[in-house]
């Protein structure tokens, strides 16, 4: 018996050793699902400082602006991209926005709660919306596609209704007054690294306003956001048990199953995260504008699960990466601020956009007959 | 104690008033094979399921190691030692092999609620298992879809054993394969049966089963129609055995039936 195992493992190496050499470096990038995302972002940047390079685009100013316009997409797109990876959707992600925005406002204007008690109110509001979201689908078996699109409508809706019922209004401004001094609403709401700016400023460095202080006065909430939840889906995905359990339930669920993996609570967790993630943005996005508006998000869910998709992230779950999605995210704010700088249309933005994603769903498709091809 | 590892005795398992299985026998010892045998519809995967603690017998009882054991879910099944690998193999193609090996059960380190999955230690571990069958895993990251079927086979195996399988139930493990993969499929059973476990081959290709297997048990209808060992029955008496052999014989006379008055006319 050992003699016949002795004659196959040496004949594998042998075989092994032609195979060893036509794998490049080249090919093992190529099997990376954010290598079409990178590839993309740089030949955006490379596009604009073409074409842009001397508007101001790339100045400090103005790469925060595409960078915050990037930051609060990637924020959602990064959980859209490991709920796609587990092998669902979540299309509410956009009307959570809304809603998350007049769960902070309305308690803090109308019911005079302290903001950050608001706050955590609205990420509780969310954990309950992911969770039913996600034992929704995982009971009933039906496609996340028809159950998130139900929420979609139903809290929009109730976004809608409560705000008119409670103050005849769809806009909830006066927020901005609340936010100094609160123990929580900082973490949502700081310009970080200002001393840098301050320091490029006085050397002349970055642009100034006429008064001497720099235009850009610091990083902005979005982008630490932005750094910190890349870095962290990315630890989960490569790093952790769990980790492992989201690709499993995206690939197989029966195989996962079988195999002892708690399909139903990766998937329920990760829908939590969708509903949390459009939380964030909206803390940012209702802190940084002083007010809830009803209609905050609408299709950004749309837009999330674009960036994920030209982030390398398959429909049908299994595969992708959460730096893909970041990147992603990055070429669709880019492209969105940058077309300003640009005497293009903006209206061509969206062809933009669709064009993109086709290119990407043809890509990532072709990657994974590549990945998935038998000897 | 008895010489079994493992033992099924009078095993019935009844759908409504559909009979699936109907006193089935079967009792292996270390390192034995045992192939079962039967046409589609004889009842192997009522069996596979009622053995890997899917089903519940009926009637009947399981003894393993001399204890009288009661499956309540799959999770028992494995617990005290009989890994199933069904046909499917529980493997995800997108998955990196050893991803796949650790799939539910992965290795960890580091400080409690920062627990980490140890890839270096899970890698290694998947490459050596792998190496032992003479599967020269060349990355370990490398996707299961690159994998041929033989090889896929063979992890799903490995895996089974690494995690503990003192009895390990094969589910069709060579049908959709070539000869030369299944072959490679076959050693490693042997292999794995040399080494002391306890292996029951499911199978309805009677001339794979017969080169591996040291004892055979036919199916048919829901039957058991007798354990034999090796040396008392021949491929072809088994084959017949089958649902398929008498009805092929009868085939047969039919064709002559028809070829003869063809002929006539």
């Amino acid at each position: 018996m050992s003699l016949k195992s002795k004659s196959i493992s040496s004949k594998s190496n042998l075989s092994e050793d032609e195979r060893l050499k036509k794998i490049s470096p080249l090919r093992v990038l190529l099997n990376r699902p954010e290598l079409g995302a990178l590839g993309g972002s740089i030949l955006v940047f490379i596009f604009f400082g073409i074409v842009a390079g001397d508007t101001g685009m790339f100045s400090a100013y103005g790469m925060l602006n595409f960078l915050d316009v990037s930051a609060n997409l990637g924020i959602i797109a990064i959980a859209a991209a490991m709920l796609m990876i587990g092998g669902e959707f979540d299309l509410s992600i956009g009307s959570m926005i809304g809603f998350a925005g007049i769960c902070i406002a309305i308690p803090a204007i109308y019911w005079g709660w302290p903001l950050w008690m608001s706050i955590v109110f609205a990420f509780a509001m969310a954990v309950l919306v992911g969770y039913f979201n996600g034992i929704m689908v995982v009971k009933t078996g039906l496609p996340s596609f028809i159950v998130t699109l139900a929420m979609l409508f139903i809290l929009r809706g109730l976004t809608l209704a409560i705000t008119r019922l409670i103050t005849g209004r769809t806009q909830i401004p006066g927020l901005r007054v609340l936010i100094e001094d609160d123990p929580l609403a900082w973490l949502f709401a700081t310009d970080t690294f200002k001393w840098l700016f301050t320091w490029l400023g006085s050397l002349k460095l970055i642009e100034l306003r006429t008064d001497g202080t720099p235009l850009a006065t610091g990083i902005p909430p979005s982008v630490i956001w932005f750094i910190a939840l890349t870095l962290f889906a990315t630890w989960i995905l490569m790093k952790t048990r769990y980790g492992n359990w989201i690709f499993a339930s995206g690939g197989d669920k029966v195989g996962a199953t079988n195999v002892g993996v708690p399909v139903g609570r990766v998937k329920i967790s990760l829908f939590i995260g969708t509903a949390v993630a459009s939380t964030i943005f909206a803390c940012i996005q209702v802190l940084d504008a002083g007010s809830a508006d009803t209609m905050r998000g609408t299709l950004k869910e749309l837009e999330a699960i674009a960036a994920a998709v030209v982030g390398g992230c398959l429909l049908t779950g299994g595969y992708g990466s959460a730096i893909g999605a970041a990147f992603g995210a990055i070429i669709f704010g880019t492209v969105s601020m940058g077309i300003f700088y640009t005497d293009v249309d903006t209206d061509w933005f969206k062809v933009f956009l669709g064009a993109m994603m086709l290119i990407a769903v043809v890509f990532n498709n072709y990657i994974r007959k590549k990945v998935t091809e038998s000897k | 104690m008895s010489d079994y590892l493992v033992q099924f005795n009078n095993i019935s398992k009844f759908f409504g008033k559909v009979i699936a299985l109907k006193d089935v026998t079967m009792r292996l010892k270390k390192g034995e094979i045992m192939c079962l045998l039967g046409d589609n519809g004889a009842g192997k995967s009522t069996l596979i399921k009622t053995l890997a603690g899917v089903h519940k017998p009926d009637e009947g009882e399981i003894i393993f190691e001399d204890n009288k054991i009661v499956f309540d879910s799959p999770k028992d099944a494995l617990d005290i030692g009989i890994g199933t690998v069904y046909q499917d193999l529980a493997l995800v193609p997108l998955m990196s092999v050893t991803r796949n090996f650790f799939m539910g059960r992965e290795p960890q380190k580091g400080i409690p609620f920062l627990k980490t999955f140890d890839v270096e230690k899970a890698n290694k571990i998947a490459a050596d298992r792998m190496g032992q069958i003479g599967i020269d895993v060349r990355d370990p990251s490398q996707a299961v879809g690159t994998m041929s079927g033989g090889e896929r086979q063979c992890l799903a195996i490995s895996r089974a054993i690494y995690f503990g399988a003192k009895v390990l139930v094969l589910d069709e493990p060579t049908s959709a394969l070539g000869v030369h993969q299944a072959s490679m499929v076959l050693k490693y059973i042997v292999k794995a049966a040399s080494e002391g476990l306890a292996v029951i081959l499911i199978t309805h290709n009677v001339h794979h089963a017969y080169p591996v297997g040291n004892s055979f048990t036919v199916l048919n209808r829901g039957k058991s129609m007798g354990t034999f060992q090796k040396k008392d029955i021949s491929r072809e008496k088994l084959l017949s055995m089958m649902a398929g052999g008498e009805e092929l014989d009868k085939l047969e006379v039919e064709l002559q039936e028809m070829d003869r008055i063809h002929n006539k006319n």
